[in-house]
């Protein structure tokens, strides 16, 4: 689709002549010399810079598409450029409020002209309905704080910058969700977006071909046979196929957990798209599934979604009875096929503890893993003291911090990593017990 | 000597009940609607309430042949669809070498016919009985089994054809009837489920629990059923892992005529709970004071009622 500009531009002269005596053109003509086409041309470039793949092919198709059908009605001139535009469901969003921002006020428009500057001041605040996302924002106006500190340094040394970066994006991997500016919180949301999960594999009861000499391949044998002739048999072979488990995932979005929700939700969201068989479930003091939200492609759609979902956003915790709804209700839904689950929580509990124990043990039993990543467990010197903590970590098969991005990653590996036996990453803590 | 499909939901209702399986209406509703329409009956819920017994009734009263697909993980196509008879193709292709046959096509025709075909389950279901009946094709725990599976369920249960790629497509003459179960250890697909009607199986009220006791257990004594379905029915409404099916009660029941009972007491209760509950959390929970508090509960009820 993107590279349609290759048809596009050969055609482009002919289908202008063409299109001279439609009602269209007539009605363009009264734009002769106006800002039109250009200002199409800096739409796009909007788009571009919010993320769709607009290239000079769409832009060209784009005025093609405006000449064709005329700027008669404000209604078909939206959905003619959304048809040039937009190609994915999840785009439509980003489009739809680019359109009205940027076609709405004459003088923005104007001012779009400007694009190529680095500054547009036209942030309209004055926004009347909700206000659009940020994502757009920043496209309209580019890099408005960074662009500013940019000119006051009046280009710096590249070289330095580049070193800047590399020691900064080591910062950025051990730094604290917690102490994070806004900027940074913003990389290390690109960074965890880019993160992949690959759990080991478990072998299936599924065969596929193989090449190496394992188990005879009867049927294609059989066809390889008739292939040559039947005079030869050359044996086929087939090997398990190999796939990876569901994950389920229970996080805690209590008062406690405080920015780390959001981080480790950019990261559910990124493992949930990247994935077949992932359930996410938050709690607080009672538990919503939002899987079906996460697997919306646009993260910040994804978020609006279960921003809406739950109700119980930083308030308290009962890791207990959130346990138990999960085992009552969803467990035995979700939990089939060798499931391995993330529990992401703090360990502290409103309820003290109550019946904590006996809810994990249930939830250890019915799964294959249950990896606990704990927030708290950055600080040096942590101790299991609290009733909760010491709750849960009988019945966890691994133990982890999930405070920066650095363990993010070790997240990533270790769940790469075999493990043979239960409660096999667990030794030192089990003794601290 | 098969029967006729149901005309109204009345008959179904009958038919059933003639298969000695006791229905809600809404139940009966849903299998007319799916016999009526050629489409299959999807049914869902917990373990032990009869979704699979559904299946049998209706091939016994219907006369027709009950073609079961027991799903697990990894069923594949040489499992559940066909699979070719290796040996004997090997044999055959011998055959024509030592004959001396030359023709590749003639030969590759010959080795991949139906002679040498094996069917399995959901092959045997397009094909009609002598009598030119559909038979009745139960798909049994289909969440047992993967995704991959459920996808190529989807040509048999939308056109119900199957495509052979040797010798081609196998469309059924007649529609079989088709039930699909499913116990919910996962979710099953929209798109198979927008090809089914949907039924959710769910426990039984106290007044049907007792019709199915008397059809299921006949010579069980009134008074016992009465205690044992209130029994049932007061655990069912308590916070227990795994809930009793009606599997469980029927079990008991007979449990108890084994055991030459006309009247629940603690003691008994205690002994044969493992026949109702099936988590040692839930007996540990029910087993004593409790199970002695619900029994007392159920005689006083029963004697305010009588």
């Amino acid at each position: 689709m993107a590279e349609s500009g290759d048809n596009g531009a050969p055609h482009g002269n002919g289908a202008a002549a063409d299109f001279q005596n439609t009602p269209g053109m007539r009605l363009l003509d009264q734009f002769e010399g106006s800002k039109l086409l250009p200002n199409i041309m800096h739409f796009g470039r909007v788009l571009r810079s919010a993320g769709l793949p607009v290239g000079p092919g769409k832009i060209i198709d784009a005025v093609n598409a405006v000449q064709t059908v005329g700027v008669a009605s404000r209604k078909d001139f939206y959905w003619s450029l959304h048809a040039v535009f937009v190609n994915r469901r999840d785009q439509h969003e980003i489009y739809d409020q680019a359109f009205h921002i940027f076609w709405r006020d004459p003088r923005l428009l104007e001012r779009m002209l400007g694009m190529l500057m680095p500054e547009i001041p036209g942030e309209e605040q004055d926004e009347p309905q909700e206000p659009p996302s940020r994502r757009i924002m920043e496209a309209m106006s580019p890099k408005e704080q960074e662009g500013r500190q940019q000119e006051e340094e009046k280009e710096p040394e590249v070289e330095v910058e580049a070193t800047l970066t590399a020691s900064a994006n080591e910062l950025l991997q051990k730094m604290d969700f917690e102490d994070m500016s806004a900027d940074e919180v913003a990389q290390a949301k690109a960074a965890i977006a880019r993160m992949r999960l690959t759990i080991d594999d478990v072998p299936m009861r599924r065969y596929e071909r193989s090449h190496r000499i394992d188990r005879v391949d009867m049927r294609a044998t059989l066809r390889a046979a008739m292939r040559s002739g039947g005079g030869l048999i050359p044996l086929q072979y087939r090997r398990r196929r190999r796939r990876t488990p569901p994950l389920v995932i229970l996080c805690d979005i209590s008062g406690s957990m405080g920015r780390y929700t959001r981080m480790l939700l950019h990261f559910m969201h990124a493992i949930t798209n990247d994935r077949d068989r992932v359930h996410t479930f938050l709690f607080g003091t009672r538990l919503t599934n939002v899987t079906r939200h996460l697997r919306q492609k646009d993260v910040d759609v994804a978020l609006e979604c279960c921003n809406d979902m739950v109700d119980d956003w930083s308030g308290g915790t009962r890791i207990g009875e959130s346990l138990k709804d999960f085992n009552r209700f969803w467990s035995r839904r979700v939990l089939g096929q060798g499931a391995v689950m993330l529990l992401i929580s703090d360990g502290l509990d409103r309820d003290a503890g109550r019946g904590l124990e006996l809810e994990m043990e249930r939830l250890h039993k019915s799964c294959r893993r249950l990896v606990w990543l704990n927030p708290l467990l950055r600080f040096e010197g942590f101790e299991p003291k609290s009733q909760g903590i010491r709750a849960i970590l009988p019945h966890v098969d691994e133990f982890r911090p999930v405070h920066n991005l650095e363990s993010l990653t070790e997240l990533v590996e270790a769940l790469n990593r075999q493990l043979s036996r239960r409660q096999e990453g667990m030794g030192e803590w089990l003794k601290a017990m | 000597m098969s029967e006729q499909l149901p005309a109204s939901i009345d008959d179904t209702l009958k038919m059933l009940s003639d298969g000695r399986y006791v229905a809600d209406r809404s139940l009966a509703t849903a299998l007319y609607l799916a016999l009526k329409l050629g489409r299959p009956l999807f049914l869902e819920g917990e373990a032990g309430v009869g979704k699979t017994e559904i299946a049998k009734v209706l091939s016994e009263t219907l006369g027709r042949n009950l073609i079961r697909l027991q799903c697990y993980e990894g069923l594949d196509v040489s499992s559940a669809v066909y699979e070719w008879n290796y040996s004997r193709q090997m044999i055959d292709i011998r055959i024509a070498e030592a004959a001396g046959e030359e023709d590749r096509d003639r030969l590759e025709e010959d080795v991949f016919s139906d002679r040498f075909l094996i069917k399995r389950p959901l092959l045997q279901a397009l094909e009609l009985d002598l009598n030119g009946n559909a038979p009745v094709l139960l798909i049994d725990e289909l969440d047992r089994t993967d995704e991959p599976f459920e996808a190529f369920l989807l040509e048999i249960l939308s056109d119900f054809q199957v495509t052979i790629p040797e010798t081609g497509t196998v469309k059924a003459e007649k529609p079989p009837i088709v039930i699909i179960t499913s116990n919910r250890t996962r979710e099953i697909h929209d798109a198979i489920k927008r090809r089914c009607f949907y039924y959710w199986v769910d426990y039984p009220d106290a007044k049907r629990e007792l019709d199915i006791l008397d059809v299921k257990v006949p010579d069980a004594d009134k008074d016992l059923s009465r205690q044992i379905v209130a029994f049932v029915q007061r655990l069912r409404s308590m916070d227990l892992f795994k809930l009793p099916g009606v599997a469980e009660t029927i079990d008991w029941t007979n449990a108890l005529v084994q055991l030459d009972k006309i009247d629940l007491d603690p003691e008994t209760v205690n002994d044969t709970l493992g026949t109702l509950l099936k988590y040692q959390d839930d007996i540990e929970k029910v087993k004593g004071s409790e199970a002695a508090n619900l029994l007392e509960q159920v005689k006083a009820d029963l004697a305010a009622r009588s």
